[in-house]
């Protein structure tokens, strides 16, 4: 079976139209303002293109777009303009950034890419945003009630939230959940809707090792054969590293945004040892690395004290990037993982992660090992490096003595 | 042939078209329009003054932005032909103004790369 043919897409829209309220009419033609007219403008394109009978209320957004890197010029110069005036109306938080900005002189980058990355920063601030700098909002904020509307940009957390936190969001890029946050609304279509959660697909796992890397094989081979919503059977061993490698993953390829576990109706695929070869030999470009990066997503406290409880006293062969976000570096402190991380030669940093990282060069660096999926993809797009995917537990072994 | 409108405008040029679904984040430079993608099958191209034609948007919430770019970088394709619009692609649309509609699939397959096209995301029409 080719997996890059969109064969299990199945297109349910409905017919019916997006209806605003007088309120909404208005700010969509300006007598709020600029800002709320784009806006609204955003809101009325995603719902025209999922099928939206309305708008409803949010109440959180988390938002992509914060890396210079990625959202380059443009991004910097629109955020600027925009913070001018603009205010975010519920609570909003925010994707990781470029770099961590107390070890950010180690790295070579110029000026002006620390320039606008901290513009960005204060843009997103001046409107209101918290500054967690996260792609992990799931692991470090308290979960809202079971069934709350979201509107989350980030792909593996708008994937987790769906089906981990049982909140609802679609798979909402960095407009419409910037859309979101300033007016607190989103289109209700797809995943926001209880009839559209069910998978018309089961991928079944049936490789082995069932471990990180392989969900997150699994999950970018889900991506591209699912609709917006897969079941996931024979899940055994599915633990929170492998749920965020699995997010992540299927975020990567596709535009599905949401699992379930166990059999559902409908079509059913075989995930085996087949499959997985042919989803790896697309990502996995070298034999070994220069470096390893661990993170992407970045690693809570509990990955971070499993891997600071795997390394005693082993210490790793090459230089080691590990991203955490900013919220868990005094709990990591206190509970000895800095020491300990540190101490095996591994290079902790906050508020950034691998995927789309300005940290990994390619005039220094040929190829990366990681356990990251998703970092495998933007490592090898982005950053023009190879790649050589590896279990933390291979990691480990191999590449610490 | 008659198609539904997400962005609304009207463009005129020759058609590219593209088998698999696009990441616009990590497959399309940026700064110069160009699929970077080596493993997409568009590798390469130039998406600047083409009417792009593609399944949808797959990946990186992020990609809205890089269509943002992409206009702000003068390597913005005229519009956008999709069989499904995704939320990325349709906000990266409407906040750079880059026309956007989505043909029935007999339709979507009957575009030709090359082809001259016009289209008219006002009436909802491909002419």
């Amino acid at each position: 079976m080719s997996y890059a043919a969109h064969k299990y897409y199945i297109c349910s829209k409905k017919g019916t139209a997006l209806e605003l309220t007088k309120e909404e009419e208005a700010a969509l033609d300006g007598k709020q303002g600029e800002t709320l007219a784009m806006a609204y403008r955003i809101l009325v394109a995603i719902g025209k293109a999922t099928g939206a009978d309305k708008l409803i209320p949010v109440e959180w957004a988390h938002l992509s777009g914060v890396n210079y890197n990625t959202i380059g010029d443009a991004g910097e110069q629109f955020l600027s303009h925009l913070s001018q005036d603009a205010k975010f109306k519920i609570k909003t938080t925010v994707n990781p950034m470029g770099f961590d900005s107390d070890s950010v002189s180690r790295f070579g980058l110029d000026e002006e890419f620390i320039q606008k990355q901290q513009s960005i920063r204060k843009s997103y601030e001046k409107m209101g945003a918290i500054p967690s700098f996260s792609c992990i909002p799931y692991e470090i904020f308290e979960m809202p009630k079971g069934g709350t509307q979201v509107s989350f940009a980030e792909s593996n957390a708008a994937i987790y939230a769906n089906s981990v936190s049982s909140l609802k969001t679609n798979k909402e890029s960095a407009f419409s959940a910037l859309a979101s946050a300033l007016t607190g609304k989103s289109p209700h279509s797809d995943l926001r809707e209880e009839e559209n959660r069910k998978p018309k697909l089961t991928i079944r796992m049936k490789a082995e090792p069932a471990d990180e890397l392989a969900y997150g094989l699994l999950g970018y081979f889900a991506g591209k054969v699912a609709d917006s919503s897969v079941a996931i059977s024979g899940s055994k061993g599915l633990d929170r590293r492998s749920c965020k490698s699995l997010c992540a993953g299927m975020g990567t390829s596709g535009s599905c945004g949401m699992f379930t576990l166990g059999e559902g109706e409908g079509e059913k695929v075989d995930f085996d040892r087949k499959e997985l070869a042919s989803v790896r030999d697309e990502l996995n470009t070298a034999e070994s690395g220069d470096i390893i990066t661990l993170g992407s997503p970045q690693l809570g406290l509990e990955e971070i004290s499993d891997l600071a409880s795997r390394l005693k006293g082993r210490s790793f062969r090459k230089r080691c990037m590990i991203f955490c976000p900013r919220a868990i570096q005094g709990q990591m402190r206190d509970l000895g993982y800095t020491k300990e991380l540190t101490r095996a030669g591994g290079e902790i940093l906050y508020d950034c992660c691998t995927c789309l990282t300005p940290l990994v060069d390619k005039e220094d660096v040929d190829s990366v090992i990681t356990n990251s999926v998703k970092g495998a993809y933007y490592l090898r797009t982005s950053n023009g490096v190879g790649v050589s995917l590896k279990s933390l537990k291979q990691i480990v072994e191999e590449e610490t003595a | 042939m008659n198609v539904k409108v997400i962005v609304r405008g009207r463009a005129e040029g020759a058609v590219l078209c593209a088998r698999h679904p696009i990441n616009f984040l990590g497959g399309i430079d940026k700064k110069t329009g160009r699929v970077r993608d080596e493993k997409h099958d568009l590798f390469g191209k130039f998406l600047g003054d083409k009417i792009l034609v593609f399944p949808n948007g797959v990946g990186s919430s992020v990609g809205a932005y890089t269509i943002y770019s992409l206009m702000y970088n003068k390597a913005a394709p005229l519009a956008m032909v999709c069989l499904h619009a995704d939320i990325t692609t349709a906000s990266g649309c409407a906040i750079s103004n880059i026309p956007l509609v989505v043909a029935e699939r007999k339709d979507y397959e009957s575009l030709r790369d090359g082809q001259k096209i016009v289209v008219d995301a006002l009436e909802g029409k491909i002419l």
